[in-house]
């Protein structure tokens, strides 16, 4: 049976227009800048000064606190200097910035193509390695990764879930980690059942992923405990909360988190980062970035190392064409506009979009005329033409009542409204204001 | 006949039961409440724009009435008159403060800090400020929503359709603190209004390094401490590579304003220099 989340959802066009191009790996070349802050929690504090000779995989910064997560060199070279730079949104977050000389790789790093298959470890060395070795989540939200595994006391893990719907149009980085690294993700759930001792994980797919899904299914039979869940194509499939309720039918309370029904979730992306981190001691530093637009010539999905600038990326993919209207970070309903095409790549950057000209402006938004399409899509049954109102009227305290903090900032109902009403402009605001009134209660 | 006089009688009576009923009870549960509140509230402006920091006119002439010592409040639109008056009334004394206005410290125009994206969402700096940095290099300066000029309840602050950066009137400007609240990138401050209007500040906010600041923008302060060495009072501190000029310490000579190399220094309402002699 097909499964989905009930409430809610859209159905844009998938535009998976660069799913047939295999990854390539990009060589090192000039200069990266890595953040030290490209996670959820407290930025890592550096380990290293100007001036110091660095090799790819040389831990830079420590994390700062148990909410961080440990940054690597992604390439060797000298480092220039570690100051403000701006990010794809053009605000500024200190950054390390390494000179790229040739590509010397730490020792304890395996290299090679081999497949090791045997966990050795056991479950507080993987979550220690994982932790070491600076894992975050690559699904967008760039959590660390061993404080979702590491379960509270109270609670218990039931299920696991690989998030492998990728609902969001144009990208194809996971599917392309599913296509050439099947056995690897395999192995790698393996180790994150071993990890938190859960017998049975479940891959929740979309449908329109068949040579995935069979790929997937030939490898079953080996590694045990593993069941793939089709998914029905619809937008937020791949929300953590939307996945869990197509899954186990559980839903997660208001302001709670996976784990309060039992669920931990881990994208394609980070599942093959756990394998090459556990199997191979690789940080992370590198990741599958889609660079795709209907107007390039070349469709890529390309191995990157962290901190690449953007530009660099567009390069390889023919330029940038000349009626470009936006580049966008991250895929075309959750992704933001880069105000700076220099920007460098961060762990979690899925993609790159080059938005043709006449597709990316959006349109002159008139009165809402309360055909409530935007609460008949809202995945997490909010209300976002109410929400959009108090907003605009500064009301944060019935905003709470109304839960704005629940939204998952899907883009759903500005992307139904047949007003062109920006709101999830105003809900955003909502949500940061909620927060802040939350965490000043405290 | 019978029947109208009891009725006529049982209504009665019930009437004076009621009436006593509500008598005792209006003297039980009364609530005692200054008479000077009402006289102070007719004082005060009734703006209720809430620059006092209390909710409203009334819940400020409450405060006023139930304070001994009322020296550190002060209702911003009707400025020191209004509150010697109320002070005189209520046998208090009010210090006299000099009155405040707002300023925006950002003189990034279009010619001097250009557009270099497009920001397309709700027309909203708090919305935009969420979203991103700005659609100029500066990532401190004016985001030109307009969120200011909709929080003023005088009519007192305009966006400039030319340079898209907000206006005061100061005649209009009460210095009741709304927009400095609805400013997402604080950039707008109270100052000493100043003798004839004259004042001096720093018009910029940018924290960046001098480099950085400055390629961002023409008009950035770039933090250069030239203003710092030139000024014979100690107003001006540097923190952040950001000049700050010290309102209360400024004695307006205007020695900083010809010392700054990026013009982020502003005066106004000063007469124009006079010319200075060249002998060449």
């Amino acid at each position: 049976m097909i499964k989905t989340f009930r409430s809610g959802g859209i159905h844009p066009a998938d535009n998976k227009i660069s799913a047939d191009s295999p990854i390539e790996t990009v060589a090192p070349e000039g200069t990266v800048r890595i953040f030290l802050s490209q996670h959820i929690g407290a930025p890592a504090t550096p380990v290293v000064a100007k001036g110091d000779r660095v090799k790819t995989g040389q831990l830079i910064a420590k994390a700062a606190g148990f909410v961080s997560a440990n940054i690597h060199s992604s390439v060797s070279g000298t480092v220039t200097g570690i100051d403000a730079t701006a990010d794809h949104l053009g605000i500024k977050k200190d950054a390390i910035t390494i000179k790229v000389e040739d590509d010397e790789w730490i020792d304890d790093i395996d290299r090679s193509d081999s497949i090791v298959r045997e966990i050795k470890l056991t479950p507080e060395e993987i979550l220690k390695k994982i932790a070491d070795l600076g894992l975050v989540g690559l699904g967008g939200a760039a959590f660390p990764s061993h404080v979702k595994l590491s379960v509270p006391p109270g609670k218990t893990a039931k299920y696991l879930i690989i998030n492998a719907a990728e609902c969001e149009p144009y990208l194809t980085s996971d599917y392309r980690v599913m296509m050439e690294h099947t056995e690897e993700l395999m192995i790698g759930i393996q180790i994150l059942k071993k990890a938190i001792g859960v017998p049975v994980a479940y891959v929740g797919i979309e449908v329109n992923k068949p040579k995935a899904m069979e790929k997937l299914n030939a490898l079953i039979s080996e590694y045990r405990g593993i069941e793939i869940v089709p998914l029905r194509k619809k937008y937020p499939q791949g929300g953590e909360k939307q996945l869990i309720k197509a899954v186990t039918d559980r839903e997660v309370p208001s302001g709670g988190l996976p784990i309060d029904v039992g669920a931990i979730v881990h994208n394609v992306g980070t599942t093959f980062s756990v394998y090459e981190a556990v199997q191979k001691n690789k940080p992370l530093i590198d990741n599958v970035v889609t660079v795709t637009g209907k107007n390039l010539p070349v469709q890529k999905n390309l191995l990157v190392r962290v901190g690449t600038p953007v530009s660099r990326l567009m390069a390889i993919a023919g330029g940038i064409p000349e009626n470009t209207g936006k580049i966008i970070f991250g895929g075309p309903m959750m992704g933001k506009a880069a105000s700076n095409p220099d920007a460098p790549t961060q762990k979690s950057t899925s993609a790159v979009l080059l938005m043709p000209e006449k597709e990316s402006h959006r349109g002159q938004p008139s009165a809402c005329i309360r055909c409530s399409r935007c609460v008949q899509v809202c995945p997490m049954n909010l209300e976002p033409y109410l929400l959009k109102r108090l907003s605009e009227r500064k009301m944060f305290d019935k905003s709470e009542t109304n839960s704005a903090h629940d939204c998952i900032e899907c883009g759903s109902c500005a992307y139904i409204c047949p007003a062109n009403i920006p709101l999830l402009d105003y809900i955003r605001l909502s949500k940061t204001e909620v927060l802040k009134m939350k965490r000043n209660r405290k | 006949m019978n029947t109208i006089l009891s009725t006529v009688i049982v209504l009665s009576s019930l009437g004076v039961l009621l009436a006593l009923i509500l008598y005792f009870v209006a003297q039980k549960f009364k609530v005692f409440e200054d008479p000077r509140i009402d006289e102070i509230l007719d004082i005060l402006p009734g703006a209720n724009c809430g620059g006092c920091g209390y909710a409203g006119c009334r819940a400020f002439a409450e405060v006023l009435v139930k304070n001994d010592d009322i020296s550190a409040l002060l209702c911003p639109v009707g400025g020191s008159s209004v509150m010697t008056k109320a002070a005189e009334r209520l046998g208090k004394t009010a210090t006299v403060k000099d009155p405040l206005v707002a300023v925006v410290r950002c003189a990034g125009s279009c010619g001097m800090r250009p557009r270099i994206n497009l920001f397309e969402g709700a027309k909203s700096c708090a919305v935009m400020a969420t979203t991103y940095s700005g659609d100029t290099g500066c990532s401190f300066g004016c985001l030109g929503q307009g969120d200011c000029a909709v929080s003023c309840g005088f009519d007192a602050i305009r966006i400039n359709t030319e340079t898209l950066l907000p206006e005061i009137d100061d005649e209009k400007c009460t210095a009741c603190g709304s927009c400095v609240k609805a400013c997402p990138k604080f950039i707008i401050e109270l100052r000493k209004k100043g003798p004839k209007n004259r004042r001096i500040y720093v018009s910029c906010v940018n924290k960046d390094k001098g480099g950085a600041a400055r390629k961002s923008c023409g008009a950035a302060c770039i933090g250069c401490t030239k203003c710092q060495k030139v000024c014979a009072f100690d107003a001006i501190t540097i923190a952040a590579n950001l000049a700050y000029i010290d309102h209360s310490k400024c004695r307006l000579c205007r020695k900083c304003v010809t010392e700054c190399p990026t013009n982020a220094i502003r005066e106004l309402n000063f007469p124009p220099r006079k010319q200075e002699i060249k002998n060449d």
